[in-house]
């Protein structure tokens, strides 16, 4: 019999996940699984669950019910050192642009010569060259973002997580970012990416998981939940329509 | 008038002809304070430190506590350093009543509070913007301590140079457990007191003079940091 496992791509799984506060259920996702090749974005109105959902497939938080898996396997502290989380905020180390690099790279353990290395192409990558010494509180806001990026891909992550990053940049700041992603993703990083922006959706996505009121109400090929929604909320929300 | 402009032209030569006796005062005064700031901060940054990132039952208290440490009467504190070393107290056989290291321990009891308390102001801001991006790199609570400490290291040298302002400016609590005693616990604000009581205007307003230098010099230094901390998105409340 041949080896199934090996031969598919590590899955990401929710399983009757629940987050309640104070009574009011947060996010309530029974089933959903993240298996495909390509980048996953997660859409949804204000407050539908997109940030909680990331946390809970990163393991930020524990959902009061239900598990997440990865391979079958409940999510543990393996699975997280290879999952990298970009926030709609950079939160980047008061330190030099290098040093915010060399902070992920000296835990990970590799020697003086090869981290540095390593910063120069991650720095090429992400066109920051010649902004290492720079402080990294000083960049701008879509240099900021490259950084915070480079810096999750410094962990060779399986998964790259992101938070709406390019909702506070410009065109132009948020192409670079398109590009750095689709790139990550061609390297077979699986990316998993919460936006609000629809042509963004329709640029990244190889499917889609559309939330409300904490619930995933359609998930499936980009394409056809673009074009043909099968949910009420989903059609609304892609016809730029009140949500409620 | 007459006698204020001499007062002051031989203040001057004081200062100028590097007179041993105030020379060595003002060393003395450095050495103790800049002792004092030291074990200040060795103390106060991991309290501090500790306070801001670790929870347990009582810490609002501790912190109350040591935000009203922070404005304790420094007469008392010598008055309570002196009770803990004077012949009779717990410390007694040590010797230590009126030498620099009493000095060096009620600036320790002054200081501390404060490199303690603006410690823990800080690392709490700073931990607060830190925290979920350190679990995710999967950075433990207590392996982010020194992270909080380094990033906030512009902020925490404020600190420790608004501590050596207030060490190195008191006067109540060294002259109560130095004893102000000439060639071995005589420092700049103690002499000041002696000297002007004395009517030695000369050496005390030369002492004064560099006292204010030394102010000077350490609130620019203060100001010039802060506004690098706050570049950087970070300053004391
Ligand atoms: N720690 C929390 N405590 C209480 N409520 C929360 C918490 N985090 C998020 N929420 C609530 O959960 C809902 C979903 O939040 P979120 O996932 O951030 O939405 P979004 O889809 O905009 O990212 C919101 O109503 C938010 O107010
Ligand atoms: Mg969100």
């Amino acid at each position: 019999m041949r080896d199934l496992v090996s031969e598919m791509a590590s899955c990401l799984s929710v399983d009757g996940v629940r987050i309640s506060r104070k009574g009011k259920v947060l996010l309530d996702v029974s089933q959903l699984s993240l298996d495909g090749p390509g980048p996953t974005l997660i859409l949804g109105p204000n407050g539908s669950g997109k940030s909680l959902l990331l946390r809970c497939l990163h393991g930020l938080i524990v959902p009061d019910r239900g598990q997440v898996r990865q391979d079958g396997v409940v999510l543990n502290a393996n699975h997280k050192a290879r999952q990298g989380m970009v926030f709609q905020q950079p939160v980047l180390l008061r330190r030099s642009v290098a040093a915010n690099l060399d902070f992920v790279l000296k835990r990970q353990g590799f020697s003086r010569r090869l981290r540095k290395s390593r910063i120069e192409g991650l720095l090429a990558e992400g066109g920051l060259d010649g902004k290492a010494r720079q402080s990294a509180r000083s960049l701008s806001g879509g240099e900021a973002q490259r950084l915070a990026i480079l810096r999750a891909l410094a962990l060779d992550p399986e998964t790259l997580f992101l938070d709406e990053p390019t909702s506070a940049l410009d065109p132009n700041a948020t192409q670079m970012i398109e590009r750095m992603i689709l790139r990550a993703s061609s390297r077979s990083v699986r990316i998993v990416m919460v936006t609000h922006d629809i042509g963004q959706a329709r640029r990244l996505a190889a499917d889609i998981v559309m939330m409300q009121g904490g619930h995933v109400v359609e998930h499936g090929v980009a394409k056809q939940v673009l074009d043909a929604p099968e949910s009420d909320a989903a059609r609304r929300y892609l016809a730029g329509g009140l949500v409620t | 008038m007459q006698g204020f402009a001499s007062e002051f032209s031989s203040a001057l030569s004081l200062i100028l002809n590097g007179d041993a006796e105030l020379w060595a005062i003002v060393l003395l005064s450095l050495k103790v304070s800049v002792f004092a700031v030291l074990i200040s901060a060795l103390i106060g940054m991991p309290v501090g430190a500790a306070l801001a990132v670790a929870r347990f039952p009582g810490r609002r208290v501790l912190i109350v506590l040591m935000n009203a440490l922070m404005g304790l009467p420094p007469v008392v504190v010598g008055l309570l350093v002196y009770l803990m070393l004077s012949r009779s107290g717990p410390l007694g056989v040590l010797e230590l009543l009126y030498t620099p290291t009493a000095m060096i321990i009620a600036q320790v009891v002054l200081v501390t509070p404060i490199v303690a308390a603006l410690t823990r102001q800080v690392v709490e801001m700073l931990a607060e913007e830190y925290s979920e991006q350190l679990r995710s790199l999967g950075v433990s609570r207590l392996a982010s301590v020194p992270v909080l400490l380094w990033d906030a290291r512009l902020a925490l040298l404020t600190a420790l140079l608004a501590g050596f302002g207030r060490a190195i400016a008191e006067v109540g609590a060294v002259i109560i457990v130095g004893g102000n005693i000439n060639h071995v616990t005589r420092v700049m604000t103690t002499t000041i007191a002696l000297e002007t009581s004395k009517g030695n205007l000369a050496l005390a307003l030369a002492l004064g003079a560099i006292l204010i230098g030394i102010a000077v010099a350490v609130n620019a230094m203060v100001s010039t940091l802060s506004l690098r901390a706050e570049q950087e998105g970070l300053r004391h409340a």
